[in-house]
């Protein structure tokens, strides 16, 4: 019989309610008094040379505040990158100036170049119009190889390349060549990794406002980490103290990594908001997202396994392009590096790993973290060459998988990550047991018999979340803490609000975060909020990312809620006039051990606040209590997928028959939000591997900008309910947090495109079709190419 | 400007517009029903879907003054009259239809419609009636299972997980 509350059941969404009537409150629904509008003028060319931004004319149109150019924003802040990467030379990372509106050059297309502030978006939209600009075009630097070559235009004149980093990672060369030298067999694939935008449905926002009355300025913006908007933006762009500046972020529509960055719009609002004393408002229009917000993946690899005459793997070796885009968004050079590298032992025991990676400009979007950010990379050439290999070999991909898993724990791999635990042998039996492994051959038949092909792929990964611990990724360049915190306040008569750094903004927080409070008090979860997204009410939290937030803000309520009720004991004791040692909580009672002496919950934390009979020799009235919580590791969720594909050999249309997914996230608070993050991840990764492209033509031009041109899954693109399996049942809890639990987010997003575009090669192999990779995203037309190329 | 009237979820509401003021700017800033959400400027992700006389309409495709004498139904007025959620609602609580929610007020409208022409959908009938409307977070999995449920057919058997 499944849980009714607390830990493990799945109460219906509190959130729902307000978001099923409309009653949400999102950031473009927030208006302030007096607030103006903004338009930026963007570069609608990839490169150029700014010689003269004219605003005369255009500043006496109707309704106009001001209109502010990069020349506002001389002596101000450039957005700071947040990680520190250091090249295999031992040199820091190029780390180009990232003005606020441009400075001197364009750099790629919805590049900032002015900002209208007018009385109605309308008039600051026709102003815009109004304003001159003389741009000298640049020649635009797109592919990652050609921007490295000797004598290529540079994206940024004071650097001596396009080169960010070249980063090498794991095994020494001399070990890794003499394992390549020694193999019974290598594989090599070549690869890319297709540029996503992760397009959560509701596009950014920021509405700056400042009181002179106390100097204080509040920004009301689609973030996932409000505090790190606050640091990053007071710190490092506006220098603004931090008890002078308010980061509010409400109800979120979405956000997959896209929204973790501190953006120039952000910055521009809150500035304008002090110059001009009014708020001003920003709200992106959908295709303005497609060329502002930070992109995702965009890798270019070459891979290679090297495996002995058993079939063991021996060695790993990689070779990496990573587009950085024009400038260093917030977390940008972290994904390749630290994100990516560190998971390229994959489930294998493989003995050397060596990872190199060299980060580009390009006068392209900046390319930054999107669900799973660097770990769908990872899984996705190492799972891609494992397959291969098994072909080349005549080896069952299964059998050649299992036959290579890390099976004892905790296990350190050459790429510096410790698995804590797992079991990747029992998610591979439940993944078998969903998919009915053995019924492929007749579905195929049945499919052959249509004239379609039928392919089956399967996959493993491993990602780490929770990230984490301070003093490693601190050691690995990041240049902030990653610790989450968690006040718990109870009130006098009992309810609770539990303030946390950890941001919801689809992942249900406001319900799954109170059924572990009332489980450990043993209350009913409706006395007890969530608040969050305030920087004035919450404790100086991270936010929520990297799958993290009940693994380090969850620890971090909990650690709370354990002092609240040391706290609350020892006023129970005192009512009941016991030691406090006796002193037993159950169900929301506080008894005397081995007798009949109790008082409620609600007595206790009256007398916390009305301390009339209370120790207050010993303890302070009030029962509130903070915790901050660094853990000691990374969670390390895991898991096997597999996949069926029909593939019509007419038209290269390829249709997902079947899927299932076998996670291992260790233990699970709310089942139901759960399953919901899978399902979302699992519809992201189809979609990058069968539909979503990122496309700019060699001019820097952006092709792909409103969803007429990028091809987000809709509901006909994805499996039926009755060939559709996520299963979390396999479950070895994390050894390190007080939960036990691991991270769910990504999983799916990480899991789902090797697997897709396994069942894809293996279909076309069962038609005779010797195609070895088709890249992502694996459309008709290129299905068809590769049939008939 | 041009003077319009309308019914907005049961209540007469007389305004002076632009000519060029969209539906979904009106119902927004006019009315401050901020239900209605923009997630695109193409027409094709549904975020803004009303009823207007009836039909499913993305509301960024008209104009107000086109609503002039209609009768406008937004998710503001879709909840019962003693303000419990409907049958579609709930069904969306029920199975999880929904997680950021900034799509929800879309998918609930166009699934009202959908329900209305055709109210024992099959699987692959919702699936398809949805190409309209783009949701990011939940897959559309435990959308359609909503939508399957609240027009009384058991989901049970058929949803795996």
């Amino acid at each position: 019989m499944p849980k009714d509350h607390g830990i493990g059941a799945s109460p219906k969404r509190r959130e729902d309610v307000r978001f099923l009537t409309g009653a949400g409150n999102y950031t473009d629904d927030i208006n302030l008094h007096g607030q103006a509008y903004v338009y930026f003028l963007r570069s609608d060319m990839a490169h150029g040379k700014i010689n003269k931004v004219d605003t005369e004319e255009a500043s006496q149109m109707p309704g106009v505040v001001r209109i502010f150019t990069g020349a506002d924003f001389e002596g101000v802040g450039g957005l700071p990158c947040g990680w520190q990467v250091t090249d295999k030379n031992g040199d820091p990372m190029k780390e180009p100036a990232h003005p606020v509106l441009a400075q001197g050059k364009v750099r790629h297309v919805g590049d900032p170049v002015a900002a209208v502030v007018a009385e109605s978006l309308e008039e600051a939209r026709t102003a815009a119009e109004a304003i001159e600009l003389d741009i000298e075009e640049l020649p635009a630097v797109v592919d990652m190889k050609a921007a490295l070559t000797d004598g290529a235009t540079k994206v940024h004149d004071d650097l001596s390349d396009n080169l960010c980093y070249d980063w090498q990672f794991g095994t020494d060369t001399e070990t890794t060549d003499k394992a390549f030298a020694e193999a019974a067999h290598v594989t090599t694939l070549e690869l890319v990794n297709n540029r996503l935008v992760a397009n959560p449905m509701e596009p950014r926002v920021a509405v700056g406002d400042y009181s002179r009355a106390n100097d204080e300025s509040t920004l009301y913006t689609t973030s996932q980490n409000p505090h790190v908007i606050r640091l990053l933006m007071g710190a490092f762009v506006l220098g603004i103290p931090e008890h002078k500046l308010r980061v509010v972020a409400p109800d979120v529509g979405g956000g997959f990594g896209t929204k973790i960055f501190h953006y120039a719009e952000e910055a521009f609002c809150t500035f304008a908001a002090r110059q001009i004393n009014r708020p001003v408002k920003w709200t992106a229009s959908r295709s303005e997202a497609f060329m502002s917000d930070a992109h995702g993946r965009d890798h270019v690899t070459k891979i290679e396994l090297a495996l002995d005459a058993d079939n063991n793997f021996t060695a790993v070796r990689t070779d990496t392009y990573a587009n950085m885009g024009a400038y260093l968004s917030t977390f940008s050079s972290s994904v390749p590096t630290w994100l990516h590298g560190t998971l390229m032992a994959g489930n294998y025991k493989t003995p050397a790993v060596q990872v190199n990676v060299k980060a580009v400009f390009t006068t392209t979007v900046p390319v930054d973290a999107y669900r799973g950010a660097g770990r769908p990379e990872a899984t996705f050439q190492l799972e891609r060459v494992i397959d291969k290999a098994a072909r080349e070999l005549g080896a069952d991909p299964i059998a050649l998988r299992r036959q290579n898993f890390i099976t004892e724990f905790p296990y350190e791999t050459p790429v510096a990550v410790a698995y804590d635990t797992g079991d990747y042998g029992a998610t591979m039996d439940k993944m078998e047991e969903l998919m009915d492994i053995p019924g492929f051959a007749a579905r195929r038949a049945e499919s052959e018999a249509k004239g379609m092909l039928r392919g089956l792929g399967v996959n493993c990964f491993i990602e780490a979340c929770g990230i984490a611990p301070s003093n490693l990724v601190g050691q690995l360049g990041a240049r902030a803490g990653l610790y989450d915190a968690a006040t718990v306040r109870v009130n006098a008569t009992g309810s609770i609000s539990v303030m946390v750094g950890a941001h919801s903004h689809g992942q249900g927080h406001e319900t799954a975060f109170p059924q572990v409070v009332a489980e450990m008090l043993g209350i009913d979860e409706s006395m007890i909020d969530i608040v969050h997204g305030d920087t004035s009410k919450i404790p100086f939290g991270m936010g929520t990312y990297g799958s993290r937030s009940i693994a380090v803000c969850g620890s971090a309520m909990v650690r709370a809620t354990e002092k609240i009720i040391n706290k609350a004991k020892k006023i129970a004791a005192h009512l009941l006039e016991a030691a406090e040692t006796d002193i037993e909580l159950k169900d929301g009672q506080f008894s005397v051990a081995g007798t009949d002496k109790s008082v409620a919950w609600g007595d206790v934390t009256l007398a916390a606040y009305v301390p009339h009979n209370y120790p207050l020799e010993d303890i302070e009235p009030g029962l509130e209590e903070t915790a901050f919580y660094d853990p000691s590791n990374f969670t390390y969720p895991a898991g096997a997928y597999a996949c069926e594909v029909e593939l019509d050999p007419e038209t290269g249309e390829v249709t997902i028959e079947k899927f299932v997914s076998a996670d291992d996230f260790g233990n699970v608070i709310n089942p139901m939000i759960v399953e919901g993050q899978v399902h979302g991840g699992i519809a992201q990764g189809i979609g990058q591997a069968l539909l979503e492209n990122c496309a700019y033509d060699e001019n820097g031009q952006l092709l792909s900008a409103s969803y007429m041109d990028y091809a987000m899954p809709r509901a006909d693109n994805l499996p039926h309910m009755a060939n559709y399996t996520v299963d979390h049942s396999c479950q070895t809890p994390c050894t390190h947090n007080p939960l036990g639990v691991k991270g769910c987010g990504e999983a799916g997003a990480i899991g789902s495109p090797p697997t897709v575009v396994n069942a894809v090669i293996d279909a076309l192999q069962s038609g005779g079709h010797k195609v070895e990779h088709i890249d992502m995203p694996v459309s008709p037309s290129r299905v068809w190419a590769a049939m008939n190329g | 400007m041009a003077e319009v009237t309308m019914t907005v979820n049961g209540k007469s509401v007389t305004k002076s517009v632009k000519g060029n003021t969209l539906m979904t700017d009106f119902l927004r800033d006019e009315l401050r029903l901020t239900g209605t959400h923009v997630g695109c400027d193409t027409s094709q992700c549904g975020a803004c879907n009303i009823h207007v006389n009836g039909n499913l309409v993305k509301a960024c495709t008209m104009f107000a003054g086109e609503a002039d004498g209609a009768e406008v139904s937004t998710i503001e007025g879709q909840a019962n009259a003693d303000g419990a959620l409907n049958v579609i609602q709930q069904a969306f609580q029920d199975h999880h239809g929904l997680q950021c929610g900034f799509c929800t007020p879309g998918m609930v409208m166009a699934a009202a419609s959908l329900l209305k022409e055709n109210p024992k959908p099959t699987e692959a009938e919702v699936r398809d009636y949805l190409e309209g409307n783009i949701c990011r977070c939940t897959g559309y999995h435990n959308i359609v299972k909503a939508i399957l449920a609240a027009s009384g057919q058991d989901v049970s058997g058929i949803a795996a997980e």
